[in-house]
């Protein structure tokens, strides 16, 4: 197995949130591993998604769910439908363990989520663990530590 | 113009024997009369005391819009005080949590205070001989709630000195309580895992009244749970059912479901869903913890204690409890049209650690900012503070399975998808609104 190059995993976080900001839901959960995970955190530096609270922390399935949810007849909190829009910085990578097919990105981002006349900005960092799987790179865990993970949210509908 | 204010009259009418008036929900002036008679009249909650488990440790919340802070004193009792600086104003814990040893230091000008809030020091003293300081509020030190409960953990205050004793006030309705805390082995309880905090456009009245409108679930959630249901069909023969989905399916329990449940009022606005099973009810067994419980209390004890799977209890004004996953939600007032909804979660102390995982999974999958049970009922509620503006029709009903016989302020057991709670909490309202007027 070849292992992907700082381009590919750089170029690979990019597409990502392109997929989400196009709506692409999908071909987005396409882009996780079986066992994957999303995994935003309550508390700042959280280390544990077991014992401790998170904001979310969904496996392929609960994924599926949301984005089954998202295109519902009746889902009315997407009546009309959220919008959202990432701005990243080049995605840095942090570790390359070819050994262990592992390979860690961290990527400071603002995320606007907006619905109606409302519209919310949020700053976040993303860590992407990934691995090539059958010659492709797929999430095993994507982490949003936002900054102010511990402040009273409204609704958050889509994916930062 | 005030229309409310000094106005008994005007009070009183709003609330009517089905139905009660928009301005209950909607307008400013009623909302700051209910901070000043609702919350002040009635056992507002304050906290657990595991989250003041050493001495100087406090916490800082609110009562209504008044901000309060409870502390462990020195002598290992808890004491709630207004959360304020005697001498200008001035909020003296900040951070939500912490210890500050023996005694509060204002960061203005230095006043300190005993954990209880008398008056420990001022610097320059000097300057304030002879004027006459010891009689002033300021020379009083930080202003103690008088009334203070603290029940198997669970820290109550009551601002004003008019209304009911604890005891009274609440009555069997402590019975969803103890179911709570008696599912430790160790008869205790501790907060754990984090609150989710969850900022709503909505009056705090529109979150009480939904921990019982079981009418809506499989209507308002069919997006969220349904689409859980939906998704899962497509799983492998034979697959275990996750944890997340057991959580999600009930919400679309059909109506029978919820009819056959059961609601209980109590007097004082106190009741609860749930009184035969729940949506708590079919969760797997944890390992290893029915042996812990009948071991702390007899097989038999053990068994009654589970059994109970009340569903939702409401404590008027503005708490719901779960006892069965033993979880905490307060609906925080911060103006008509704003509510902050805090959910928070307790340890069962020497239970297993997969209780308190399902909890926390409960808390995120349906309490959290990012949740799509929120989403659902947030829509709603949101869509509901907007509609209410229409003037052609001004009354919000409460109508449904009511009896002209209905006894107000008494204890019964009726169908699940009954209103009476509602109607329930709307006569307490009526009563602790007027008590001080
Ligand atoms: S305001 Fe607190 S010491 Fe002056
Ligand atoms: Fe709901």
């Amino acid at each position: 197995m070849t292992a992907p190059t700082d381009q590919q995993l750089i170029d690979f976080v990019i597409r990502e949130t392109r997929l989400i900001d196009q709506h692409r839901f999908e071909e987005w959960l396409d882009l996780f591993a079986e066992d994957g995970f999303y995994w935003m955190p309550l508390e700042w530096g959280q280390t544990d998604p077991r014992l401790t609270t998170s904001l979310m922390y969904e496996d392929k399935l609960l994924l599926k769910i949301r984005v089954e949810r998202l295109k519902g007849n009746r889902t009315f909190s997407q009546k009309p439908k959220s919008r959202c829009h990432h701005v990243l910085q080049t995605p840095q990578v942090d570790s390359r363990n070819e050994a262990a097919n592992e390979y860690v990105t961290w990527t400071p981002m603002h995320y606007v989520e907006t619905r109606l006349d409302q519209q919310d900005l949020y700053a976040a960092w993303a860590t992407h663990t990934l691995a090539m799987v059958d010659g492709a790179l797929k999430i095993k865990l994507k982490r949003v530590d936002i900054v102010n993970c511990d402040a009273a949210f409204g609704n958050i509908q889509l994916f930062m | 113009m005030a229309r409310y204010r000094g106005n008994l009259e005007a009070i009183k009418g709003l609330v009517r024997e089905t139905e009660v008036h928009r301005d209950v929900y909607i307008d400013e002036e009623v909302f700051q009369l209910e901070m000043e008679h609702v919350f002040a009249n009635t056992w507002a909650y304050v906290g657990h005391d595991s989250q003041v488990a050493k001495p100087g440790d406090y916490y800082g919340t609110t009562i209504g819009t008044q901000p309060i802070l409870m502390v462990r004193h020195t002598d290992n009792t808890v004491k709630v005080l207004h959360n304020r600086c005697p001498h200008k104003g001035t909020r003296i814990t900040t951070e939500s949590c912490g210890n500050t040893g023996k005694f509060f230091r204002c960061p203005y000008h230095a006043w300190s205070f005993k954990t209880d809030g008398s008056l420990l020091a001022i610097p320059l003293k000097k300057g304030y001989e002879n004027t006459g300081v010891e009689q002033s509020h300021a020379g009083r030190g930080m202003s103690p709630v008088k009334h203070v409960h603290n029940y198997r953990g669970f820290v109550f205050a009551k601002l004003n000195d008019v209304g009911p004793g604890f005891e009274e006030f609440f009555g069997d309705s402590l019975s969803s309580f103890d179911n709570m805390v008696d599912r430790s082995p160790a008869g205790r309880l501790e907060v754990a895992g984090g609150v989710l905090r969850y900022m709503h456009n909505c009056n705090w009245k529109m979150l009480v009244e939904n921990q019982t409108d079981t009418c809506h679930p499989m209507v308002a959630h069919e997006s969220s749970a349904g689409t859980a249901i939906e998704v899962w069909k497509n799983a492998p023969p034979g697959a275990k059912k996750p944890m997340a989905v057991e959580i999600y399916a009930p919400f679309m329990a059909p109506y029978e479901f919820f009819e056959n449940m059961g609601i209980r009022v109590w007097p004082n606005g106190h009741g609860h869903t749930g009184v035969h099973h729940s949506i708590h009810s079919d969760y797997s067994a944890v390992p290893g913890y029915f042996e812990k419980m009948a071991a702390a209390h007899g097989e038999e004890r053990a068994k009654a204690i589970l059994n109970e799977n009340r569903h939702n209890t409401v404590y008027f004004p503005n708490i719901m409890i779960k006892g069965p996953i033993q979880l905490v939600r307060v609906f925080k007032p911060i103006a008509a049209n704003k509510t902050l909804v805090e959910s928070w979660t307790f340890r069962l102390v020497d239970a297993p650690d997969m209780l308190l995982e399902r909890t926390l999974m409960y808390n995120r999958l349906i309490n959290a900012p990012t949740s799509v049970v929120g989403h659902d009922d947030l829509e709603m509620y949101e869509r509901a503070q907007e509609g209410l503006h229409v003037d052609a029709n001004q009354w919000v009903n409460l109508q449904r399975l009511y009896d002209p016989s209905e006894v107000p302020d008494t204890t019964a057991v009726t169908n699940g998808t009954t209103e009476w709670q509602m109607r329930n909490q709307f006569r307490a309202w009526s009563k602790f609104m007027t008590m001080s007027m």
